[in-house]
């Protein structure tokens, strides 16, 4: 194997081909785009903002659709911002959560500054030292097919911290009026009913 | 004669904890999360006991939003508990609110207000009616034990029948100023 990086489209793809009933949030930025790129879900809440909540959201829905799977992908720099709700989650134990942080080590949409984990810092190993179920750092598209069986099968909560290549890909934009996301995502998940709540 | 509920100490005083707790069961209130305050010691012990509700501690107050706005994806209702120095913390995840229209329901214990000891708490507890209006939360003032049924319930609805973020401001005079002296 040469030392290339993944690619992050590939990897996300990989991840959300024959998705089934998976329910998606998308961290703002780069992982969110990724995700539109696999093909524009109602079952996927894309974030343009609250950087560092993408986690938190997924575990109100991991808790909210225990019978469902939740995945959580985000980036690295919005992973960081959130830190903590690695730990709030750990507590909860929720075995329907898996998070996939695609970790270029740059702050893309901001001109690509470093972000911590190019200097060392190790997301996964902070995972298990909370508590994660597993947390592993992927860096193979030999790792993807354990991946994908982790998100749709294994006992959460699982980390994965998939290294990936800091290339720019071209933009593919969700839709970015928050109030239809949300309701595209409840109505395709709790039906037409969902709006008289 | 006035008279006497379950959430009557035999004191005579109110149990304004198990009163906030039963409107937030009567709103379908599935999922807790807070970052304790002492003036919310029973509240959450009350929460941890309930086998309906999933109790969620923090490590800051903004995770709490976004873990409502999961929560209201998946067809749950939550709450966030917190106190008025942890306000600050959520202003840039009220976006969450605004953009989206997630109910948000917050239950803020003031410091700063009354009687405080601690002048670290003043200013963010002296801030926090203006930096919730900014940010776009509508805030209720609880001051008296018995309106606490009545001022959550009002929260609950305008949060969930809303789609708004409300916040019920629990005044520092009617949890009683902390002291030093006193353990916890």
């Amino acid at each position: 194997m040469s030392g290339a990086k993944l690619d992050r489209r590939s990897v996300v793809r990989a991840l959300l081909e024959r998705r089934g009933d998976l329910l998606v949030v998308a961290g703002l930025g780069s992982s969110a785009w990724d995700c539109t790129a696999a093909g524009d879900h109602p079952l996927t809440f894309p974030l343009w903002g609250a950087m560092g909540s993408a986690c938190m959201i997924g575990l109100g829905l991991a808790i909210a659709q225990a019978r469902r799977r939740v995945l959580v992908v985000t980036g690295d720099g919005e992973m960081l911002m959130g830190l903590g709700s690695l730990a709030t989650i750990a507590v909860q134990r929720p075995g329907n959560l898996a998070i996939v942080v695609l970790d270029n080590e740059r702050y893309g949409e901001t001109g690509m500054q470093k972000t911590h984990t190019a200097y060392g810092t190790d997301l996964a190993a902070i995972a298990t030292a909370c508590g994660f179920a597993k947390a592993e750092i992927v860096r193979s598209a030999s790792q993807i097919a354990g991946v994908r069986a982790g998100i749709h099968r294994g006992k959460g909560p699982l980390f994965y911290q998939v290294k990936v290549a800091s290339d720019p890909d071209p933009l593919v934009l969700p839709p970015r009026d928050g109030a239809y996301l949300k309701h595209r995502f409840r109505e395709a998940l709790l039906g037409k009913s969902s709006a008289a709540d | 004669m006035r008279r006497k509920t379950s959430e009557e100490s035999p004191d005579g005083s109110l149990d304004w904890p198990a009163a906030i707790h039963r409107a937030l069961k009567s709103h379908g209130v599935r999922q807790v999360s807070y970052v304790p305050d002492a003036g919310h010691k029973r509240l959450i012990e009350l929460c941890h006991a309930d086998r309906s509700m999933a109790a969620v501690p923090l490590t800051t107050e903004e995770e709490g939003i976004g873990l409502a706005a999961g929560a209201w994806l998946g067809g749950e209702r939550a709450a966030l508990l917190l106190q008025s120095s942890g306000v600050g913390n959520c202003i840039n995840a009220l976006t969450l609110s605004s953009n989206c229209g997630f109910p948000l329901l917050m239950l803020v214990t003031l410091r700063g207000e009354w009687g405080e000891f601690n002048p670290w708490q003043i200013p963010m507890g002296q801030a926090t009616p203006e930096a919730l209006r900014l940010g776009g939360v509508h805030a209720l003032r609880l001051e008296q034990a018995g309106d606490a049924f009545d001022t959550v319930t009002a929260a609950a609805k305008l949060a969930f029948g809303g789609y708004g973020a409300v916040a019920v401001l629990i005044a520092q005079r009617m949890i009683g100023a902390k002291a030093f002296e006193e353990k916890r």
